[in-house]
């Protein structure tokens, strides 16, 4: 039997180019620095100065890759920001999960104040100084903890946990595990935590990947270089320009001032693996996570 | 009339509801006492010590026992002739990039959800969504790179020029985040019914009518609630990028309230000073967000609160 389709208006199937046009145009323009980086970081120290790469490599060459990866600041600022990066989502999550679910619970008396006092620090705050006072009373300043717990928890993060736990837990879970006599805590460990893997996920995502990619509490507290997180040393490298060069003739010197280009090329590109290496498994989870916070619970 | 069947049992009193409360989730309300804590410490302590806007502190003394002067600071903040274009710059960058990081996000949406599921769909949803993984050091390193004289595609100096400031802020910012946005707008867009669509197609509607009369109409209180959002948090503008972008060329444009009261606070160790710029700053957010809520209520019936 012969299909019948019905084709298109001939304005429809005008306009749909057009909307295609312009995704087109908008994919290029995303995609065109992201590639002229990469290339660029896998040319040789030459072409880069010269100008002659677009959004190819020229003159194949690895050596920015080997001087990055040799450098020790670039190595330390890694295993610094792998360490905030995990230590800072497990305590992240850990008390996001703490205060989210008891406010999900119908049963928890106070659970409205408590949600405007939360409200109210994304509303009104008192700002970097008096924040910075606190931190430094604390005795926090030029120590780990300072990248780790006065941002440990985003009231964002809590009202998607907190809808979360009030729309996929049932109540009737609740019940019974309460006639089996199951603590609390109990329930929130063997019950309701095996359910919220997804949820978990996406907390574990969000805080590593704020972990990952700020660097404004560095700025701010830490003032020792052993414990620069990665963007700090970035910024040094790639903004002000300061990386350090051990060169002693001219001619090495020469040779490094070319490289210096590269190795930005090499950094950016080395920097941001790590991220946009597990995106394109967990996109979808983020924006689902996103969701979840967007439905009013 | 009628004594209703079944009607409640009158309200029990709230300190019997609180003790039921406790007795039931004790250990709960003691899981809670550690973020609370946290809360209180980080939060609104911080809070507190905003008085010393009021003061003229001295780390001697510490915020409570430190001098009060009235509004003495507010005074030389308001009287100092940075001020005029420290707020100037920030409500522009700020609004620029309201309007601009607006639209594109809901046109990037709802083209994509003009075509059809495939290959080039996905591509271009994966590409565009991308860059908002990337850190605000590495969007602002490309940008440099992109646009230095020597090796980058133009010739001129935008980075050093401050009338390139704000385009060069806004532009890199709607680069990295508008595929992130459309994925909102999208959600909203598959959540129309259906059926709309179909009886609008059978009235003989358009493309570009069925996107105007049923897609708009139906990602409305989305976009009125991602506008508020974006509104409320205008002042909050990203230190990160600003200070990042920012050098000693430019500075006419991009000093902003937020690098300044960086720079007081830390760099000259002003407290008070940076303190009320902070507090300024806070308020005038605050009232913003109020503001373009009661307008928007006013307008389509959604704010974020109801």
């Amino acid at each position: 039997m012969n299909k019948v389709r019905i084709r298109e208006p001939f304005g429809d199937r005008v306009f749909l180019i057009v909307v295609k046009i312009m995704l087109a145009v908008a994919l290029v323009v995303v995609l065109l620095p992201l590639l002229y980086i990469v290339a660029s970081s896998l040319s040789s120290p030459d072409a880069v100065n010269s100008g002659r790469v677009t959004f190819w490599p020229v003159e194949f060459s690895t050596e920015a890759y080997r001087n990055v990866l040799s450098n020790a600041e670039v190595l330390r600022g890694y295993y610094n920001s792998l360490i905030y990066a995990v230590a800072g989502t497990l305590i992240s999550v850990t008390l996001t999960v703490a205060i989210a679910y008891p406010l999900s619970r119908k049963t928890f008396y106070g659970r409205n104040v408590l949600m405007t006092l939360l409200i109210f620090t994304m509303l009104f705050s008192g700002g970097l100084i008096p924040t910075y006072m606190v931190v430094h009373d604390l005795g926090m300043l030029d120590t780990r903890w300072a990248l780790l717990i006065p941002n440990a928890i985003g009231v964002w993060q809590v009202i998607i946990a907190r809808t979360f736990f009030a729309n996929s837990i049932p109540d009737e879970l609740y019940e019974a595990a309460m006639l089996d006599g199951a603590s609390e805590l109990r329930v929130l460990r063997s019950v309701v935590l095996p359910l919220s893997k997804p949820l978990l996920a996406v907390l574990a995502l969000m805080y590593t990947i704020y972990q990952w990619n700020t660097y404004f509490d560095a700025l701010v507290y830490l003032k020792d270089p052993d414990l620069y997180p990665l963007q700090i040393v970035l910024r040094n490298m790639l903004i002000l320009d300061k990386s350090r060069t051990g060169a002693v003739d001219l001619a090495q010197q020469m040779h490094q001032l070319q490289l210096a280009n590269v190795l930005k090329y090499a950094l950016i590109v080395v920097s941001s693996v790590p991220v946009l290496a597990i995106y394109p498994f967990v996109a979808r989870h983020f924006t689902k996570g996103v969701m979840v916070g967007a439905v009013k619970g | 009339m009628f004594p209703q069947i079944g009607a409640r049992a009158p309200r029990r009193s709230r300190w019997s509801q609180a003790q039921r409360s406790w007795r039931l989730h004790w250990q709960l309300y003691l899981l809670v006492s550690v973020p609370l804590a946290y809360f209180v410490v980080f939060k609104y302590i911080p809070m507190s010590f905003s008085v010393i806007a009021f003061k003229d502190y001295s780390p001697v003394l510490g915020p409570w026992g430190s001098e009060w002067v009235g509004l003495r600071n507010f005074q030389a903040l308001f009287s100092n002739p940075v001020f005029g274009t420290l707020l100037k710059n920030t409500l522009i960058l700020a609004f620029y990039l309201v309007l601009a990081s607006f639209p594109i996000p809901l046109l990037l949406a709802l083209a994509l959800n003009e075509i059809r599921n495939g290959w080039f769909k996905r591509t271009v949803q994966m590409v565009t969504y991308a860059p908002y993984f990337i850190s605000t050091v590495v969007v602002v390193s490309i940008t440099i790179l992109l646009l230095s004289p020597r090796i980058g595609i133009v010739d001129a100096n935008v980075l050093g020029d401050p009338s390139y400031f704000r385009h060069i802020y806004v532009w890199t910012d709607v680069w990295q985040t508008a595929g992130y946005s459309a994925v909102i707008y999208l959600a909203a867009l598959a959540g129309i019914d259906p059926t709309l669509h179909e009886s609008a197609k059978i009235d003989g509607a358009s493309r570009l009518q069925r996107i105007r009369h049923v897609d708009l109409p139906g990602i409305m209180p989305t976009a009125v609630i991602m506008l508020i959002l974006a509104a409320g948090n205008m002042m909050a503008i990203g230190f990160e990028k600003a200070y990042l972008l920012q050098n000693n060329l430019n500075l006419a444009q991009s000093e902003i309230i937020p690098t300044y009261v960086y720079k007081t606070g830390l760099i000259n160790a002003d407290f008070s000073m940076a303190t009320a710029v902070g507090l300024f700053n806070s308020v005038v957010n605050l009232c913003l967000l109020l503001v373009v809520n009661f307008i928007a209520k006013r307008i389509t019936g959604s704010g974020l609160w109801r």
